[in-house]
């Protein structure tokens, strides 16, 4: 077998190829247009919207529809390729939804271990105070990173959760775009290359980008534009496919209120990934084009009367929260519904409240739009705009606050069980607590006067996340491992994972909160010992690195026992949801016979009850 | 659960039999939903670029644009949306000489827009006419040129597929009963005309106009 054999292999030759094709493609028009040959900005920008085409045309994504404008019918392929190992497929493109989900789901992994390592570096920087090891410049640039590396995974796990199950929850027989799908994959995959890239030149204002500063600084700041911009459009085109999915392709009996949990948040996300993802892109489209062609949207000029005829920097905040605040939900949703999926299988009992965790999800999201201000307190826009979105987003705590007593419902006089799923899905509320709770604190203008840009906003955020995504995430991977490979994780290391990660996150969390409180200010590289936040940040550091090696300790708890696993049957949790019902490993096509639903989908102990009905089966 | 079981056998009959004409069908409501996802996630795309202009401008200032040019381009786009209906029409009619004419009728119509946006508005040609705007002196210089070059971008895109399209039928493709290639194409033309009906007013009419020295 041939190395250029790999879809991702061609993928990487065509991106180099069309950077160069691309800056030289530049390069030759300046100098046709009479200008100087080299300009970084124009150069960069040119020959990086041409690597990500050549990645795209390497990789095969794009040649079924360049086939459809010539009038070539492209029937769609089904199974691995015939001429290549079977694994070969998940490093090509593949139309099938699991492959598809598999490959989201390895790359956010494999991209959250890259994100979480640079923050194991610069939390090595910050565990004592003066400079160490990293100047403030790569330090500056490793934090960055560490945000848009792991917001990336975090988007990419989401896809892989989404991708892989919607189908099978709703037994269709794939997405309703399996070619739109497989794009959608591949897009990220140029721009997370081209974030990387964006390393090797520094950028240095964090994640958000504020102008003034993103317009002054290095021309990584272009990569990570044009990075993010490429993951953007992947999010809509995903959220778009699975949006039509989840209204179509329904089976018989399926209502909306009928759909597995799961599915309703994954709904309420593509509704803000669809819609708001538009506004990140814009603003860096704008700053992109303020920094290349110098057009004014963010930096102000003055007249010879004092009068601004430029921009202002505050639009871009403006811009950029409506998007990068619904974010956070479009992070957490998902896993707030594996969290609600999976507790009534551990406890053997009906969901609390099915119709009101659905509609949380919608009203979280839509509650979600109104709230982008909250960010921009200290920005000095009019004040009377605090207090519309500090209620806007204290409102945000009703509809979770009907998640938790929904969990907690569900656990009240549950038969609990506490497999490795169960313990994370446990984790993710404990955490997620932790963070909901220094919500409303920062949400209230008045104390977040105090605490913004510091410490605390730091341990609240990741808290959120944390319990919002990362738990369910690992959750969601070990209960769907046995689906997925057909083989049983091992328990014990499972085990150990949680109880390293979870008091690990704890301690990590309260004590960044706690430093914030002290006055400890985020993203700098070095701080006062006079603050007496030392200890509390040494005690952050070690929690890190701890939580670190229990994700390695998960990892290679995956790669093993997908070859020494026990066998672990087709329902080894005893879960109603359709893709129990069917082998494991899923088959390629995963139902053989359309499905029915008949009942409710969370009746657990309700003797006699069945959620679906397979076609000619009837061995439920 | 008898009677569940004869639904669900009903359904993998129904399954077994589906015909072509089931499955595209079913594609076509797919297929529209989609397109129409894809609208209203643009629709924040170009809200965003609305919202923009009136941030920086205010609702009370516009730069001086050419109202002439304004109102002409504006026109033409406009009746470029009935050529597109027509061609619509003459396709769901089996008439592929009258598609061919509308059609293409339809790309030249976007092309005169595109020509009285770039030469006149953006003074692409100097030699043709010196235009009075440059993206970076000035916030209506910027935003005037973000807006129209989006909105622009969008009807080259546009134009491209209509010519997909066109060839498509050249070679035989598409018959009154389907054509979703043609549907889709006409509806996206349509969309990207009730885009410009909302930048019209906010580019040509909202506000009054302000003189600018040289920068």
């Amino acid at each position: 077998m041939r190395l250029t054999s790999l879809g991702l292999v061609r993928g990487l030759i065509g991106y180099f190829v069309g950077l160069a094709v691309g800056m030289a493609a530049v390069v030759i028009l300046r100098l046709a247009f009479g200008m100087s040959a080299w300009d970084q900005e124009a150069v960069w920008v040119g020959g990086l919207i041409s690597a990500i085409i050549g990645f795209l045309l390497g990789v095969g994504a794009m040649s079924d529809w360049l086939k459809w404008t010539r009038g070539i019918e492209t029937p769609l392929h089904h199974g691995p390729p015939a001429d290549k190992p079977a694994w070969t497929r998940y490093f090509g493109v593949d139309y099938n939804h699991k492959v598809i989900g598999i490959q989201y789901g390895v790359t956010g992994l494999f991209l959250l271990v890259v994100g979480g390592s640079f923050a194991l570096v610069f939390r090595t920087e910050l565990a004592d105070s003066g400079i160490s090891f990293l100047q403030a410049g790569t330090y500056n640039t490793f934090l960055s990173m560490h945000a848009w590396v792991a917001l990336a995974s975090i988007l990419l796990g989401i896809g892989g959760i989404a991708n892989y199950l919607v189908p099978l929850m709703i037994g269709a027989e794939d997405m309703a775009f399996p070619r739109l799908n497989a794009f959608a994959y591949w897009i990220n995959v140029p721009a997370i290359v081209t974030l990387l890239i964006s390393m090797l030149f520094g950028w240095d204002s964090g994640w958000t980008a504020y102008p003034p500063l993103s317009l002054l600084g290095p021309v990584g700041y272009q990569m990570v534009f044009l990075a993010i911009f490429t993951i953007g459009l992947s999010s809509i085109l995903g959220s778009l496919n699975l949006i039509v999915t989840m209204l179509m392709m329904r089976p018989k009996g399926m209502t909306l209120f009928r759909m597995p949990i799961l599915c309703w948040a994954i709904l309420a996300t593509s509704i803000i990934q669809l819609t708001a993802t538009q506004l990140i892109g814009q603003a860096f489209l704008m700053l992109s084009f303020e920094r290349s062609l110098g057009m004014p949207f963010f930096k102000p000029i003055y007249d010879a009367a004092g009068v601004n005829i430029g921009g202002q920097p505050i639009l871009f905040q403006h811009l950029f929260w409506f998007y990068s605040h619904p974010a956070v939900y479009v992070f957490v949703l998902p896993g707030l519904g594996v969290i609600s999926e999976l507790l009534p299988v551990f406890a053997r009992k009906p969901l609390f409240g099915y119709r009101w965790v659905a509609l949380s999800s919608l009203a979280i999201a839509l509650v979600g739009f109104l709230v982008w201000g909250h960010h921009m307190f200290t920005s000095g826009y009019q004040p009377y705009l605090r207090v519309v979105f500090m209620i806007s987003t204290l409102l945000v705590a009703v509809p979770t606050g009907v998640k938790f007593f929904s969990w907690l419902g569900t656990l009240w006089g549950g038969r609990l069980t506490f497999p490795t799923p169960m313990l994370f899905t446990l984790g993710a509320i404990s955490v997620f607590l932790i963070g909901g709770l220094s919500g409303p604190i920062l949400a209230t203008a008045a104390t977040d006067l105090f605490l913004h840009d510091t410490y605390f906003v730091v341990g609240h955020f990741h808290a959120t996340i944390f319990g919002g995504f990362v738990f369910p995430f690992f959750a969601a991977i070990y209960y769907w491992y046995p689906k997925i490979t057909g083989r049983m994780y091992n328990e014990t290391l499972g085990k150990l994972h949680f109880w390293l990660m979870t008091p690990g996150f704890w301690l990590m969390s309260l004590a960044q909160m706690t430093a914030g409180t002290m006055g400890m200010r985020r993203r700098i590289a070095d701080y006062d010992p006079a603050l007496g936040v030392e200890n509390v940040q040494l005690l952050v550091t070690i929690a890190g690195f701890v939580i670190a090696f229990s994700i390695l300790i998960m990892i290679y708890n995956l790669f093993t026992s997908a070859e020494i696993g026990v066998l672990a049957g087709n329902n080894p949790w005893r879960s109603r949801s359709p893709e129990w019902q069917i082998p494991s490993p899923v088959p390629e096509h995963s139902y053989a016979k359309p499905i029915a639903v008949v009942g409710e989908p969370y009746d657990y102990g309700l003797a006699g009850s069945s959620y679906i009905a397979m076609a000619g089966a009837g061995d439920d | 659960m008898a009677a569940v079981t004869t639904t669900a056998q009903a359904a993998a009959l129904h399954h077994d039999t589906h015909a072509g004409h089931d499955n595209y069908a079913a594609q076509l409501r797919m297929n529209r939903l989609g397109l129409w996802l894809f609208f209203i996630s643009e629709a924040f795309l170009f809200g965003g670029l609305l919202a923009t202009r009136f941030f920086l401008w205010g609702a009370d200032t516009r730069p001086e644009l050419d109202q002439t040019i304004g109102l002409i381009v504006t026109s033409v786009l406009l009746i470029s949306s009935v050529s597109m209906r027509l061609a619509e029409t003459a396709m769901e009619r089996g008439n592929r000489r009258a598609f061919s004419i509308f059609i293409l009728l339809t790309a030249l119509f976007g092309l005169i827009f595109l020509g009285g946006v770039m030469i006149y508005e953006w003074g692409l040609f100097p030699a043709i006419y010196k235009g009075h705007l440059t993206p970076w002196d000035n916030k209506y210089g910027a935003v005037v040129f973000a807006m129209t070059g989006m909105h622009a971008l969008h009807v080259i895109s546009g134009i491209v597929f209509i010519l997909i399209v066109w060839n498509l039928a050249r070679k035989g493709s598409f018959s009154p009963e389907r054509h979703w290639g043609v549907e889709s194409c006409a509806i996206y033309w349509h969309y990207v005309d009730v885009v410009w009906i909302f930048f019209y007013p906010a580019l040509y009419l909202i506000g009054n106009v302000v003189h600018i020295a040289a920068h």
